[in-house]
């Protein structure tokens, strides 16, 4: 069984006009950087992996993610999880509201969810965060509430959409080694977007252009 | 049908339950008008022709629309364009802002109560300014000229018609059009009008063209404040339905079809004006000419009258409170001598299954409107629709096409088809004025919604219905439940609907305040026209109050 996230023949068109192409196995717990200037296709490039391409846009090519074919599925089947720029925390949500999202119905009964969520918030340093308020979080705590909901819903490969663009520069340093180590110790396969040459380098694997040229070799 | 095949079908059904009653209704109006299925002909016309006052009636509607919509527009841009941003302008929009949910008939009641002769201003000035001891004989309510009326529909009119404009303003990029103007030299008036409101305008075009042709067909302000010998043709086209004889109803559906053709005629007039004063816009743009000293002016002129527009409507509504509670109330004392609750005690069992009737309707087709609007919404999201121009068009239709040309129409097809006007079919009535309101209110906010926020609860492997229900229904609460109360406003508010399709026998509270309004029981009016004011009052507060509360632990959704 080949494991890791296959990209076959990927090709992204805006009407007659080709603006990203990849094909490439990314190995579990590797993480593959796509970097260009922004408007350059990286985000939309996400979004078709992910299942959400624009309406205007269109993809070909087939997605294998640990041997499942995933072209077709929409984007709550594919077990792929993202994250953005903004931990965008739900605010209508507790801090543990935001992880029992996440969390899978079947996880039953609701002190199992809660032992879940303490023990998620407990390895980010947050213990006893779960009925805060979202808006009372720092930065760096909402970027590590964000990785743990992600993380809960036991997504089989990761997208980082500039994930670490929006913090501060130690911080941000903190928070992109905890993303890459845990995504390596859960043998997650990662695809990062950056228009950041730093980001890419600390995330040490191949770096390619949009359009799949290889920049850096792994 | 799947569910996912139900809901992409939404828009389709809100379009078809729109239209239908209103085509439906057009065609119930012609029938009649040309003797279909009796003696085909012209009889019902010859009987208009006939009626003395057709040619006063017909131009009391064309001044009364034009006049009231180009001013409440004219103040409403005026007010955009010299004060938008200063203090004064949030000022005035907290106070004009609330007068929307205002009934249109409290609010003619109220003005009604503030400048008749025996009126608030009249016992203010009186005796020692005036000298008058008894209500002057003054035809100032009802004046052939229709003023009165004009002001009422003024006032009224300016609150939707900013609430419209602010919306449409952001997608304009005023901000930064302004800015790049007044480096160039250009006053604030010249620049908002030369880059800014062409923009602006073709936004604001279909809620202009509803307001021309509301206040052109206007029935309910127009039997309280308007001239009544000729009264509005819209007036007499009501009366003759409700209580002429049998051949009046043909006449009714005829003056109904030339009520129909006047209001197309004026927004087609309306519209070469647009075009003219477009391509004047365009010469002056490239005159190259600044303007600087025109803002002074212009907002001197604007701030008084808006902020007096303003005012007497609050006055007026003050006013109908005080009349609800007035003991004793002699002319020309400014108050009563005694406060008494005698009219509420005694009226009890009137008002009371009034404002239930009006709160089930209002309930019922508030609740329909909006599961449909999310529907539509949650359908153009999923299926990344986008709404034709005609689709949008066809949302406008039963606020453009004026009500008393479609539904005499559906009245009478309604009893041809045996159906007897109960509270049903009046709240399906109320439905098809709701939905618009509904829309046009919760559109903006729902397709404002980061849309990142949707594809990360699916990327955490959360259904759309759960990511619809969970996070984007909760987080949308507050514009859902405006929306709502926009709804149940415009539901309360209705008139002709309630009157016609009910045939009478529903009795809400704007039809009782408004049936009252002929007779002299201030107290009694100011009774129900208060708690007609009060319902939407409350579904506001309550739209308010109820996201706050519940999100009261959550700054992030205070920000919303």
């Amino acid at each position: 069984m080949t494991t890791g996230f296959q990209i076959d023949g990927f090709s992204l068109h805006l009407g007659p006009t080709e603006i990203a192409r990849l094909s490439t196995t990314v190995a579990p717990g590797e993480v593959l950087t796509i970097m260009g200037p922004s408007g350059s296709g990286k985000s939309t490039l996400l979004a078709a992996l992910i299942g959400a391409l624009p309406p205007g846009f269109r993809s070909t090519g087939t997605l294998t993610l640990n041997a499942r074919d995933i072209t077709a599925l929409p984007t709550e089947a594919r077990r792929i999880g993202i994250l953005f720029q903004d931990p965008l925390l739900f605010p209508h949500l507790s801090v543990g509201g935001n992880l029992a999202f996440a969390l899978p119905a079947t996880l039953r009964p609701a002190t199992a969810r809660q032992a879940r969520i303490d023990a998620a918030l407990t390895e980010v340093g947050l213990e006893n965060f779960a009925p805060r308020d979202p808006a009372t979080l720092s930065g760096g705590q909402r970027a590590r509430v964000a990785l743990q909901r992600m993380l809960l819903a036991a997504p089989q490969a990761l997208l980082l959409d500039e994930p670490f663009s929006g913090l501060d520069l130690a911080l941000r340093r903190q928070i992109r080694t905890l993303v890459f180590t845990t995504a390596q110790a859960r043998g997650l396969p990662v695809i990062l977007v950056t228009h950041d040459p730093e980001d890419a380098q600390a995330a040490g694997g191949r770096i390619v252009s949009p359009m799949g040229e290889v920049m850096v070799e792994g | 049908m799947t569910g996912t095949g139900a809901l992409r079908q939404a828009p389709r059904l809100v379009m078809l339950l729109l239209t239908l009653p209103v085509l439906a209704g057009l065609a119930g109006t012609l029938a009649p008008a040309f003797g279909l299925g009796g003696e085909p002909g012209l009889d019902a016309f010859r009987q208009l022709r006939d009626w003395p006052g057709l040619p006063g009636a017909l131009w009391l509607s064309v001044k009364v629309g034009v006049i009231s919509t180009a001013l409440s527009l004219a103040l409403v841009l005026a007010l955009v364009a010299t004060l938008q941003g200063s203090r004064a302008f949030e000022a005035l929009r907290h106070l004009i802002s609330p007068l929307l949910s205002v009934p249109h008939a409290a609010a003619a009641l109220g003005l009604a109560f503030l400048i008749a002769p025996s009126g608030w201003i009249a016992r203010a000035l009186s005796p020692w300014a005036t000298g008058w001891q008894q209500p002057p004989d003054l035809l100032i309510l009802n004046d052939p000229g229709g003023w009165t009326l004009i002001l009422g529909l003024t006032a009224k009119e300016m609150p939707f018609l900013l609430l419209m404009t602010l919306a449409a303003l952001p997608q304009t990029d005023a901000r930064r059009r302004l800015l790049v103007a007044a480096t160039m030299g250009y006053g604030r008036t010249a620049a908002f009008t030369l880059t800014v409101l062409p923009a602006l305008y073709r936004q604001l075009r279909l809620p202009i063209y509803a307001v021309l042709a509301y206040a052109m067909t206007a029935v309910e302000m127009a039997m309280i404040l308007g001239p009544s010998r000729p009264p509005l043709l819209s007036v007499q086209i009501t009366d003759w339905m409700m209580h002429g004889a049998a051949g009046d109803r043909d006449r009714a559906a005829a003056a109904a079809l030339v009520q129909l053709a006047l209001v197309a005629g004026a927004i087609a007039g309306w519209i070469a004006i647009e075009r003219l004063s477009s391509a004047a816009l365009r010469h002056i743009a490239q005159s190259g000419q600044r303007f600087p000293h025109l803002d002074t002016p212009l907002r001197a002129l604007t701030l008084p009258l808006t902020t007096l527009l303003t005012l007497s409507l609050f006055a007026g509504l003050a006013g109908l409170a005080l009349w609800s509670l007035a003991g004793l109330w002699s002319f020309p004392d400014a108050l009563p001598e005694t406060l008494s609750l005698r009219i509420w005690t005694e009226a009890a069992p009137g008002l009371w299954s009034a404002t239930l009737t009006a709160l089930a309707l209002a309930l019922a087709a508030t609740l329909i409107a909006l599961a449909l609007v999310l529907a539509c919404l949650e359908a153009e999201h999923r299926f990344a629709l986008t709404p034709s121009q005609g689709a949008i068009f066809l949302l406008f239709l039963p606020l453009i096409i004026p009500q008393v040309a479609f539904l005499p129409g559906l009245t009478v097809l309604m009893l041809s088809l045996g159906l007897t006007g109960g509270p049903v079919t009046v709240a399906a009535a109320h439905f098809v004025f709701v939905l618009p309101y509904v829309f046009l209110s919760l559109a903006g906010p729902w397709r404002a919604f980061d849309p990142r926020v949707a594809l990360l609860g699916r990327s955490l492997n959360a259904s759309p219905l759960k990511v619809f229900l969970r996070l984007r229904l909760p987080m949308l609460l507050a514009p859902v439940l405006t929306a709502a109360a926009v709804g149940f406003a415009v539901s309360i508010g209705q008139y002709l609907p309630t009157l016609l399709i009910g045939g009478g026998r529903v009795e809400t509270l704007t039809t009782e305040a408004v049936a009252l309004s002929s007779g002299g029981n201030r107290r009694l009016i100011g009774a129900y026209a208060l708690l007609q004011l009060a319902l939407p009052a409350m579904a506001f507060a309550l739209a308010l109050t109820l996201p706050r509360l519940i999100f009261r632990h959550r700054q992030g959704m205070a920000a919303r």
